[in-house]
């Protein structure tokens, strides 16, 4: 499996902090989730991570076996 | 070496400014900030999440940038995660340097790129329940001081 994580507002938006899917085409993991909150992580302000390491474009990202994809809404630390 | 670190338990803020000051006889001036948990607008709790594959890495880029750009001989970056209550501390950052300017600078570089740059998530409570804290245009003009 693979795994999703979702950070700050998008984990109330979610239900949960990280949800396993199954390995494959982002696009795919995306559709098979509730409309509402796909539209809510595709939002021009989210950020996203491949294990780690910002990505620059989701396009053609496939999720292997592992692999952790997380997304980042705008930050607020201090 | 800077002092990269994110807590996740109450840390103490005068031991660890004394403990930095002790570590850095030679230098003329010590610049501290501490962030705390404000006791206003009803706020009960505070939360700042944390993302683990990415807060402590970014932390500790910044303060590579940081000694980089500003000769500093000492740094300190200490940032909280998890639940806090007003009075506590968030965030700590000293800098230590010959002259003062130098620790000045060092600082509020490092603070002003942690407030809107690390990975920290921040919501409040107060009695409506919990709230996230979406960052202020503020920050991203501090930030663009810096160029």
């Amino acid at each position: 499996m693979a795994k999703l994580v979702f950070m700050g507002r998008l984990e109330d938006a979610a239900g949960t902090g990280e949800m396993s899917v199954a390995p494959g085409p982002i696009e795919m993991i995306l559709a098979a989730l509730d409309p509402a909150l796909a539209v809510q992580l595709l939002g021009e302000k989210v950020r996203m991570a491949l294990n780690g390491a910002l990505l620059t474009d989701m396009g053609g990202v496939v999720l292997a076996e592992g692999d952790e994809l997380a997304f980042l809404p705008p930050v607020s630390g201090g | 070496m800077p002092d990269v670190r994110l807590a996740l338990e109450a840390f103490d803020p005068a031991a660890e400014i004394a403990a930095f000051t002790a570590r850095y006889p030679n230098a003329g001036g010590i610049v501290t900030f501490l962030g705390q948990v404000r006791d206003s607008g009803g706020v009960e709790a505070l939360e700042l999440q944390h993302y683990a594959p990415m807060t402590l890495p970014g932390m500790e880029e910044l303060a590579r940038v940081t000694q980089v750009r500003w000769p500093v001989e000492g740094l300190l970056i200490l940032h909280r995660s998890g639940v806090m209550v007003p009075g506590d501390a968030i965030v700590l950052v000293c800098a230590a340097a010959r002259h003062r300017r130098d620790a000045f600078a060092a600082a509020d570089f490092a603070m002003d790129h942690l407030k809107s740059e690390s990975w920290f998530w921040k919501r409040e409570k107060t009695a409506k329940g919990w709230r996230w804290i979406e960052p202020r245009p503020e920050d991203r003009e501090d930030l663009s001081r810096w160029g």
